[in-house]
């Protein structure tokens, strides 16, 4: 073999390798989530296959008794409206600060830049006392303002894409009459399209599989969101790993799907959001 | 009268923005430094000040600073995911066969709930699990309780941590790779340049602003660990984060002060980490204006 094949084949080799490093634990535990408490306490070993494939029992009981189905709901309804916050905050602050000229404009980009070098991490602890002084505490509410009112990132994609859209086109609309919000909702945001699309994506997962907002400011078990609830099985379904397996696909599909439909978006979304 | 109007018009668009800002980011830290001078317990009405006691005791108790050197565990794994995530990044941005599955495979697990993986890797390295499993395949008979010892336990996270993120830094650096004009490699080529000389001399280049922004994302993350070791061991056998000794200081045992004073050395580190990187490495691209 020449140098250069030797050097290709290392190559596909290397992909394989990290391919099966990637998928091999994913791929137990769909098995897993289809065997029988039998074949799962039988020790038989995580790699053998199950019996029957079309073992759906594990699903209907994660489904039911792990009470996906509000799960699911609740994870919806938070996602829904703290996105669609966030892209309506996101583009009228956008819009603000490239379209006027107003005092105070420095100070006020200033609370903006700053506020994004702040972990939302390390907030918690003051953050948790001002949550449950307004009341939101253990209400969906809660996870809702606090998605909306931090993302930063968003504010930084808007803006880069306002920046873009020729300040003519204000002018012309301005002249036949419009008033700052009729250009802010009739031309400004329907050009803002790619834009959005990248912050509902980036947004979308980030709310869709976050577990510490919900952990910490949601534990009534009827506003269990995906996250919470599939730690919930930790309890009931202790070493019952085909019901855990289960719960743990159930979660998990969703985002496959998402992600096979939507792949070159997603791409685009986090290097758009990552490095801004 | 138009000209009042005019001038409030940019503020109604900032009201409701700016009010967010204020109430869920700057007036936490402002009462969160507030309350790390006091005693509070999160509950009683009243808050007894006691200066710095806090960050003595949080200095001078090693069972409290012990938690700082997980995060060694974490950083050193956030090297191997750099690593990892520039060679795949480089290799797939030449022509390679399914170039466009590799890429998904291997960014995929980034966008898996941190729930899921968690329990997916419980699994994993459960006795007789996954792991245990491939190895008796491989012919290895390990009897090894892979989180059964803080080392052993603490380098099993790190590596899923690893599995977990390196997608990011992948499709980061893949990004930024593909954002080199290519007519640069041609150039390469025909000077008779090789492989490791394009990556020398344009990908490495080309991509050091994306690097540094990595290097940056990994220490303060290593630093605000918390999902993983929370979901799979719960801070048990020597796993315990700085985010996890935290919030069962504020919310477990009432401690609002110290957990208060905890987390302001937590943030006074990652903004430091920040602007140390943001010396090193000018970012011109960020200025907001």
């Amino acid at each position: 073999m020449t140098r250069r094949a030797v050097a290709r084949t290392l190559v596909y080799l290397s992909l394989i390798a990290a391919s099966v490093v990637v998928l091999l634990p994913l791929v137990v535990v769909l098995l897993t989530s289809l065997k029988t408490e039998q074949e799962t306490s039988n020790d038989t070993g995580a790699l053998s296959l199950p019996h029957d494939l079309l073992n759906f029992r594990n699903y209907v009981t994660a489904f039911h008794d792990g009470r996906m189905l509000s799960a699911f709901g609740n994870t919806a309804f938070i996602l829904v409206v703290s996105v669609g916050g966030t892209v309506l905050i996101g583009s009228m602050t956008a819009y603000a600060i490239d379209r006027f000229t107003f005092r105070l404009k420095k100070p006020v980009v200033a609370l903006f830049l700053i506020a994004a070098l702040v972990p939302g991490v390390t907030t918690q602890v003051a953050t948790f006392r001002i949550v449950t002084s307004f009341g939101l505490f253990d209400t969906r509410w809660a996870p809702i303002a606090l998605y909306m009112g931090t993302d930063i990132v968003s504010i930084y994609i808007f803006l880069q894409f306002v920046r873009s859209i020729p300040v003519s086109l204000d002018e012309s609309a301005r002249l036949d009459g419009a008033n700052a919000f009729t250009i802010y909702w009739r031309i400004i945001f329907p050009l803002l399209k790619p834009a959005i699309a990248t912050v509902v994506i980036v947004k979308g997962i980030a709310v869709y599989n976050d577990f510490y907002i919900p952990f910490l400011y949601m534990p009534n078990q009827d506003l269990g969101v995906i996250s919470t609830s599939l730690f919930r099985f930790k309890g009931p379904f202790g070493a019952h790993w085909e019901t855990i397996s289960a719960g743990a696909i159930l979660v998990i599909l969703p985002t496959l799907v998402v992600f096979l439909c939507l792949q070159r978006y997603i791409y685009n979304g986090f290097t758009r959001g990552a490095t801004r | 009268m138009t000209r009042v109007w005019r001038g409030l018009t940019p503020w109604l668009f900032l009201l409701v923005p700016l009010a967010f800002l204020i109430t869920f980011t700057y007036a936490p830290i402002v009462n969160m430094l507030a309350y790390s001078f006091t005693d509070w317990d999160g509950l009683s009405p009243e808050l007894r000040y006691t200066g710095i006691g806090n960050y003595t005791e949080l200095f001078t108790r090693p069972d409290l600073f012990e938690v700082f050197w997980v995060s060694g565990y974490y950083l050193a794994a956030s090297v191997v995911q750099i690593a990892v995530a520039l060679y795949f990044a480089t290799i797939l941005s030449f022509d390679v066969r399914f170039r466009n599955l590799f890429k998904g495979v291997l960014f995929f697990p980034y966008l898996i709930n941190g729930v899921a993986i968690g329990f997916v890797f419980l699994y994993f390295f459960q006795d007789g699990g996954t792991l245990d499993s491939v190895l008796a395949l491989l012919g290895v008979h390990s009897d090894h309780a892979w989180l059964g010892t803080p080392v052993s336990a603490n380098v099993s996270l790190a590596g899923v941590s690893v599995w977990r993120y390196t997608g990011l830094n992948f499709v980061l650096f893949l990004g930024a790779i593909q954002s080199i004009p290519g007519e640069l490699y041609e150039a390469a080529e025909l000077d008779g340049a090789g492989r490791w000389h394009q990556f020398r001399h344009i990908i490495a280049p080309g991509i050091r602003p994306v690097l540094s922004l990595s290097v940056i994302l990994s220490v303060s993350g290593s630093l605000s660990v918390f999902e993983i070791p929370y979901i799979m061991t719960g801070g048990a056998t020597g796993t315990e984060t700085f985010v996890i000794q935290t919030v069962k200081l504020a919310f477990q045992f009432n401690k609002t002060g110290l957990a208060s004073a905890a987390a302001v050395v937590l943030l006074l580190i990652i903004l430091l980490v920040t602007w140390i990187q943001r010396r090193l490495v000018p970012d011109d691209k960020v200025d907001l204006v």
